[in-house]
């Protein structure tokens, strides 16, 4: 940092009897504590301030406003020169103090000046935390802690060139936010997989991110960076996972800590900070400490009021009175970003004595979280609206109990205490030409005419009509109140059974939102639809990852948690917890060498059994899960993948040997049937999926109670689907005939894509096809051939994205973690 | 019977997935070891009480685990089955040091003697 000419303020003359005092460091904290100390005992001191940045001093939390130009310095500045001249304030700017002599008392600066002192005050503020990544050093590489950090970043942002700001907390992305109103293009980093998650669940830290984004800002989290890259000056970021980020300015806001390496240098007791007593006094009687420099109890402060309670305490110390004690109290801090509104308080922590109430409402973005303990709120977080910020902070601070309020307690004072309304009463109340529907611009009136005149029943009728709640959905609890409301008793709304006690959405409703709100994440979608739990249940969660894969193929990240355990160990988990393992066998066909690597896997990990399925393909169970990569890598080995027989998705493609060898054939039937394996493996679908080809009418593959079936004819291929023989047994629907064996795999991965699209998680076609109508469905696929092309279009994309087989990525590593355990203990307690 | 307890380091929370499991072996079984989505952690015997389904397998969501073999859905912080279902999985303290897992040994040999 470059110092600008020494400027001294100086007033009268100190006195013979009057105390010296000398202060190293002028920001808020000293600023306070000598304002309450003038205030108290005017004239008791004579003080002198050393401040290492060339000037007065000024409010560091106005910073950002400052950078995003709303705001100039002059605007931000506490005290003027005017206030050190009327206190007789000797002040050095620009001057840094290099050595405390305490047995001498005096301090020294750079400068070479030597003040003597009765007390001291260090208040030397915190350094903000450079990662020492390579090329950390490089030109264009700030940190944002002071004036001088954001003068460099305004001259930086005239040439609007790119910004990549490191750490996506409060000071990151009000950096991140500045730099963007300044003309750049910005991009945040943050290491964790959400921002701010100090502040805020992942939930929350979602629509953080979203907002952020929408001011056009990058945001990529779980960004770990690797090195700074540049000849003389900064040219661009470079993260772990190889991306490289052209970068003008690099921004690194990843937290700060205490500056109390001087203190250290003169012997006081030093822990992160510079340790304190309840009299703020450090290990020696003489010196204070205060701010962000200062030390308490194991904790270190960088949060305003608490530094101004420490600054109170020390003047009233300093005034003489004894008594004064620094208790620390809970904190609240708000991100200071045009637009977007974020308030946090106390303690929000996560601990087994805690509970949660969550509020959140998506459509007008807002996020209430408040946590108790004993029936007291300790820590509230609000997202999108903080008005009752300060009530609850209140709250926190008194520490009031709110058994009595509980019920209503999120809504915030002008519910406290009182009863909840009953809903429909105040949609009751709500005039008739009240919006209700804000995607399509449906009032009241509208509804309530359209559910009278035209005596419509239900929610889907008012849909029709009306379109309210036929969009984004989100006021659909609204409508069905005000049918609830202008019908009565006669609204029965058993329509839509809920997927899990998490939501009230129904499986079509979540699947139609996904599309129409660009869902992408499971966080995101629970967030946006207002889930009720705060991460679903084993019911939702697969059910929502399926929807996510089969909606945006190559797009979504899969979320290996959210599936059951077969899916993620890519197995079949037996009674015993060994488990099963079957590899493809394409179309029922086998060879000596894969029966060979069968027979040698299977003494190699001594498999206890190995069995025939009903599918055409051999399956091997009580393997130890451990085992399981290295069997897989041994099958890979002679060619085979695998099978999915733990999947919703394709199982198997059973065959007859067909015109290859079969008297009667009239097709190749296996041919086919290992064309169809080979083309549909690796889909996701919404329940298991069976498929089988067989060569004439005699069916020997039994193709008429599968999933989808063939019957070969001499004059091409009749396709069969619905059938069922499990719970239910149940032959299958004709979808059609074709002349091609083309057609016939063209249609297939028709009808399979149509399934994907509209299936429910765990129905099976047989249910689908029964729900939607099979006529529905031969429209769609047989007769519509556009459509029939855009759903095998659609199809052929997903797979792109989904023949990867699983075993020889966990063969190659992937996943370790699930095939080890955590810790072995068995030795070390053999050992005691 | 409370043995004075014995801290023993099992693992960074890290190794764990979030909202997911592993185990720890100890003589007497296994011992699931879960993290939530909140960042916290619990360790249950790896036994459902219904039929001894590896709880370490289920689907993890908020404190509690779904079992893989029946959909039984066990507390994670009580270790007991919760809904319908009447069971009990023993319970393990476990407390998160810089990030660092601690298992009480003593209460583990204890089980040992129990079992």
């Amino acid at each position: 940092m470059t110092m600008k000419s020494l400027e001294l303020v100086r007033s009268t003359k100190a006195t013979a009897h009057r105390q010296r005092l000398v202060v190293i460091g002028n920001g808020m904290a000293p600023g306070r504590a000598l304002d309450k100390l003038f205030e108290a005992a005017p004239g008791a001191y004579d003080v002198t301030i050393f401040n290492a940045e060339p000037r007065v001093n000024y409010d560091r939390i106005m910073l950002s406003p400052v950078l995003s130009g709303e705001k100039k310095f002059e605007q931000i500045v506490i005290h003027g020169d005017g206030w050190y001249v009327k206190h007789g304030v000797t002040l050095y700017k620009g001057s840094t103090v290099t050595a405390i002599d305490r047995t001498a008392k005096t301090v020294t600066s750079a400068r070479g000046i030597t003040v003597p002192y009765d007390k001291l005050m260090i208040a030397t503020g915190s350094l903000p935390i450079v990662i020492p990544v390579p090329g950390h050093k490089l030109a264009g590489v700030l940190s944002y802690r002071d004036l001088d950090d954001v003068e460099a970043m305004l001259l930086a942002a005239k040439s609007r060139g790119t910004a990549v700001v490191i750490g996506g907390g409060l000071l990151g992305l009000e950096a991140a936010a500045g730099l963007k109103d300044q003309g750049m293009d910005v991009t945040v980093l943050h290491l964790m997989p959400t921002l701010m998650e100090r502040q805020l669940d992942p939930a929350a830290g979602h629509l953080l991110q979203r907002a952020v984004e929408a001011r056009g800002i990058k945001v990529i989290t779980k960004a770990n960076t690797k090195a700074i890259l540049g000849e003389k000056k900064v040219e661009a970021v470079l993260l772990e996972d190889g991306t490289r980020l052209p970068a003008d300015l690099v921004i690194m806001a990843v937290g700060i800590r205490p500056n109390a390496g001087l203190a250290k240098d003169a012997g006081l007791d030093v822990g992160r900070g510079i340790q304190v007593g309840t009299d703020m006094r450090t290990s020696d009687p003489d010196i204070f400490a205060v701010g962000e420099c200062a030390e308490f109890a194991g904790q270190t402060y960088g949060l305003v009021a608490p530094l101004y309670e420490m600054a109170t305490v020390i003047a009233g110390q300093l005034a003489g009175d004894a008594s004064a004690t620094f208790t620390p109290s809970v904190t609240a801090t708000r991100l200071k970003v045009t637009g977007i509104n974020l308030f946090s308080a106390g303690d929000f922590a996560d601990a087994k004595d805690r509970e949660d109430i969550v509020l959140r409402d998506a459509t007008r973005g807002i996020y209430k979280r408040v946590v108790l303990k004993d029936n007291k709120v300790i820590g509230a977080v609000f997202y999108g609206d903080t008005t009752d910020g300060a009530w609850f902070f209140d709250l926190i601070k008194k520490g009031s109990d709110i058994t009595a309020m509980r019920e209503t307690l999120i809504f915030g004072p002008s519910y406290a205490g009182g009863s909840a309304l009953d809903p429909t009463a105040a949609v009751a109340a709500l005039p008739d030409e009240a919006e209700i529907c804000g995607c399509n611009g449906v009032c009241k009136g509208k509804i309530t005419t359209a559910i009278t005149q035209l005596g419509l029943k239900n929610l889907d009728d008012v849909r029709a009509h009306t379109k309210a709640s036929a969009s984004c959905g989100t006021c659909t609890g609204l409508v069905e109140q005000l049918i609830k409301v202008t019908l009565g008793d006669a609204y029965n709304p058993t329509a839509v059974q809920p997927m899990c006690a998490c939501t009230n959405l129904g499986h079509d409703d979540v699947r139609r939102l996904i599309v129409a709100k660009d869902l992408k994440s499971i966080p995101d979608l629970m967030q946006a639809l207002e889930w009720k739990t705060s991460c679903g249940c084993a019911k939702c969660r697969p059910a929502l990852n399926y929807y996510l894969v089969a909606t945006w193929p190559g797009e979504y990240a899969d979320d290996s948690q959210s599936r059951y355990i077969n899916e993620r160990v890519h197995a079949n988990i037996q009674k015993d917890g060994t488990y099963s393992v079957v590899p493809r066998m394409w179309g029922g066909m086998t060879s000596a060498k894969e029966l060979r690597a069968i027979a040698d896997v299977v003494e190699k990990f001594n498999i206890p059994s190995v069995k025939c399925t009903g599918g055409q393909r051999i399956d091997m169970l009580g393997v130890k899960k451990q085992d399981l990569p290295a069997v897989w890598a041994d099958l890979n080995k002679a060619g085979m993948v695998s099978g999915a027989a733990y999947a919703k998705g394709l199982r198997t493609v059973k065959t007859c040997v067909g015109t290859d060898w079969c008297r009667f054939g009239t097709q190749d039937s296996t041919g086919l049937g290992v064309k169809l394996e080979k083309f549909l493996w690796g889909s996701w679908t919404p329940a298991k999926l069976k498929l089988a080809v067989s060569g004439c009418p005699r069916n020997c593959a039994e193709a008429t109670c599968k999933d989808i079936g063939v019957i070969c004819v001499d004059s091409g291929y009749d396709i069969h689907f619905a059938g069922a023989a499990g719970l239910d047994i149940k032959g299958t629907e004709v979808l059609g005939h074709v002349a091609t064996e083309d057609e016939a795999i063209e249609v297939i991965a028709a009808l399979t894509q149509l399934y994907r699209e509209q299936g429910r998680y765990l129905e099976r076609v047989y249910k689908w096809a029964k729900r939607v109508g099979i006529d529905t469905v031969r429209q769609q696929v047989m007769d519509d051939v556009e459509r029939r092309k855009a759903l095998h279009g659609r199809f052929v994309y997903s797979q792109k994205f989904a023949q990867i087989d699983p075993w020889a990525e966990r063969a190659a590593g992937k996943d370790a973690h699930e095939f080890a355990p955590l810790a072995d203990l068995t030795f070390k307690e053999a050992a005691e | 019977m409370t043995a004075k307890a014995k801290w023993v380091d099992i693992g960074a929370l890290d190794s764990i997935p979030v909202r997911g499991a592993r185990v720890v072996k100890t003589r007497a079984g296994c011992i699931a070891v879960f993290r939530t989505a909140e960042n916290e952690a619990f360790a249950i015997d790896d036994r459902c009480p219904h039929k001894q389904g590896p709880l370490s397998q289920g689907i993890v969501h908020g404190r509690a685990v779904t079992c893989p073999l029946h959909n039984w859905v066990i507390s994670l912080e009580t270790g007991a089955a919760t809904g319908a279902d009447k069971g009990q999985t023993k319970t393990y303290a476990l407390k998160i040091e810089g990030g660092r897992l601690l298992l009480d040994a003593a209460e583990v040999a204890a089980g040992k003697v129990a079992a």
